[in-house]
């Protein structure tokens, strides 16, 4: 990892003279470097995450300002809180559904952009990538009117194959899946990116030896192509899961009706806005932390299990 | 493959040509392709498009996606001035380009520190920078509100920029690409009398265009789209960013879809035309913290 410098070499073979002026200068360079991040980084991540543990151990409210130690009471009631497991349930479905949907459209895509010789690459790629590069406030309000039950164009597309009167923002039902569809599209180029890196880093030879062998095409994709591109494919799940369980921007700006979000009925109402609603609208700052944890217990737990799961296929491939 | 025997420099000049087997896929995938484009860029043609028309043309049953005859930029006019989005663009990029220059410091500096030098504590400091990278934003931000209430900071500029000044996926970014710079080119500074904010500054930043470039457009991105902790810290409307004051226009112009799109235009085509003049850096970017991260 690290390469010593001569003089740090030198000093560690004689042992007790390890802080010569030379290493002396260097440690008090390298933390007048580091200084400044570390300072910050601890002032405001490592204290804060201790601090919210504290917090969510207390029924703790800004105005007014009593903060009375109740225990784990906070994270008792967030399992056995409704709305909780509502936004939970809301959350994890979201997350299932537009993970897996999106790396399969943007590992096809990557798969088709990768041929020798392909007409406009550059051009398509931008274009997928602009989405990506777009702030997730406009094109929630751009979507909202996509999914406009009348004027807008999803239900005029799909009028053409004889589909018609899905209500999506104001429906109960197709509403949680209306916000799936606007991120797979915003994250679909960010995936196709990384892919395409992936793809082309896997060298060319072992394809082409493959073919003289006499593999077919699908199987030269399911025995040489995943197992290499195992990394990669284990980088974008545990980022896009990660990413999914912290939706919060087109959760609410999606579905706000009267100054409220997470609508209709709760069906959009995902961990992030509960943890917010509950903090700072509600005034109940420790319940808040709690949920936080809860939420960063799962991310914790789903993103270990998934390398596991994910690292496990390179012995099968 | 029906590939005619050529001489040998030939066929190595030559790339290998399709055959008819080969070509059928291959129109098919282009074809895909070029449907998912056409979806990746309609809503935003579309945003662009109906930002130009009145509400009277925006709201027409079957939609209409062009109205040439009609565009003006009225709309614009009206959020620009009487919603007042020139406050909430200017503040935007203040708070962008301040976030932006903060975190390049503080990032670089990093990771210069354990790129170059030995010292105690490395490993330790080093691991304990690497685990905050998994800590979601969702934990953090109820102590920093305190925190900031506390230090009188809510409803200020500070209290929206201190929060990213630094970030452990800067630091660890930095650290990784000053890695790969050679050391004799650092060492023959040194040994040159340079100091060592010299060569810190004019030798290793320098080397490391790529890296600030990625780095100062993830910064840029993160902060011009930043909508929770802006919606908690601030409250005056003189301190929205645009998007708070988007997320308004879902309150006072419910159905102003004209305006809203105007609003939503003003986000994204700055940065489209910097991502357009940029796309290299942007994709590298994103390529180099995918494949190191």
């Amino acid at each position: 990892m690290a390469t010593q410098t001569a003089a740090a070499t030198a000093a560690a073979a004689t042992g007790r003279r390890r802080w010569s002026p030379q290493a002396r200068r260097e440690a008090l360079w390298a933390y007048a470097f580091l200084g400044p991040a570390f300072f910050f980084l601890f002032v405001l991540i490592l204290f804060p995450i201790i601090f919210a543990f504290w917090i969510s151990l207390h029924d703790w409210s800004l105005i007014p300002r009593e903060f009375p130690l109740i225990g784990l009471n906070n994270y008792i009631e967030a399992l056995k809180d409704p709305l909780t497991i509502k936004s939970l349930k809301n959350t994890i479905v979201y997350t299932i559904g537009a993970v897996p949907v999106g790396m399969a459209l943007a590992l096809v895509l990557a798969l088709i952009m990768n041929q020798d010789k392909l007409p406009l690459r550059t051009g398509f790629r931008t274009a997928y990538f602009i989405p990506v590069i777009t702030s997730w406030v406009a094109v929630s309000f751009v979507w909202v009117w996509m999914f406009e039950p009348r004027y807008g164009l999803v239900n005029a597309f799909l009028a053409w194959f004889g589909i018609t009167g899905i209500k999506w923002l104001a429906s109960p039902v197709w509403a949680l899946p209306a916000i799936m569809i606007v991120a797979i599209w915003k994250g679909l180029g960010y995936s196709m990116v990384i892919f395409l890196a992936g793809l082309q880093g896997i060298p060319r030879e072992l394809h082409e030896a493959a073919k003289i062998d006499g593999a077919s095409s699908w199987q030269g994709f399911r025995h040489i192509t995943i197992p290499l591109l195992n990394p990669t494919i284990v980088f974008i799940t545990v980022t896009a899961v990660i990413g999914s369980l912290q939706v919060f921007t087109p959760a609410v700006i999606m579905t706000t009706r009267q100054g409220e979000a997470g609508g209709p009925i709760d069906s959009t109402r995902v961990m992030v806005y509960h943890i917010y609603s509950t903090a700072f609208r509600y005034n109940r700052l420790g319940y808040g932390a709690a949920l936080a944890f809860l939420l960063f217990a799962l991310i914790m737990v789903i993103a270990l299990v998934q390398m596991r799961l994910t690292q496990r296929e390179i012995e099968y491939g | 493959m029906t590939e005619i025997t050529m001489s040998p420099s030939a066929q190595a000049t030559r790339v290998r040509r399709r055959s008819w087997g080969e070509l059928v896929p291959f129109g098919v995938g282009l074809l895909v392709l070029a449907f998912g484009a056409v979806w990746m860029l309609l809503p935003l043609v579309w945003m662009v498009s109906a930002s130009l028309m009145p509400l009277s043309e925006v709201i027409k049953v079957p939609p209409i996606w062009f109205a040439p005859g009609k565009y003006s930029l009225n709309n614009y006019i009206e959020v620009w001035s009487r919603v007042g989005f020139s406050r909430f663009f200017f503040n935007s990029v203040f708070v962008a380009f301040t976030i932006t220059f903060a975190q390049l410091l503080t990032s670089s500096m990093a990771g210069f520190a354990f790129a170059r030098y030995q010292f105690p504590g490395r490993t330790v400091i080093f691991i304990l920078i690497l685990s905050t990278l998994m800590i979601p934003f969702q934990v953090i931000m109820i102590p920093l509100f305190i925190m900031m209430a506390r230090l009188h900071l809510v409803n200020t500029y500070w209290g929206m920029i201190i929060p990213a000044i630094v970030t452990p996926f800067g630091i660890f970014m930095m650290r990784q690409f000053m890695l790969g710079v050679p050391k004799p080119l650092l060492e023959a500074a040194r040994i040159d009398g340079a100091s060592e904010p010299y060569i810190f500054s004019r030798i290793m930043l320098p080397l490391c265009k790529p890296a600030i470039a990625a780095l100062a457009i993830f910064a840029f991105l993160g902060s011009w789209d930043n909508f929770l902790w802006p919606l908690i810290v601030i409250n005056s409307k003189e301190l929205w960013t645009l998007p708070i004051a988007m997320s308004r226009f879902t309150e006072q112009y419910i159905s102003q879809t004209h305006l809203q799109m105007a609003g939503a235009s003003i986000m994204f085509i700055p940065v489209l035309i910097v991502f357009l003049l940029m796309q290299r850096h942007f994709i590298e970017g994103i390529a180099l913290s995918g494949l190191k991260g």
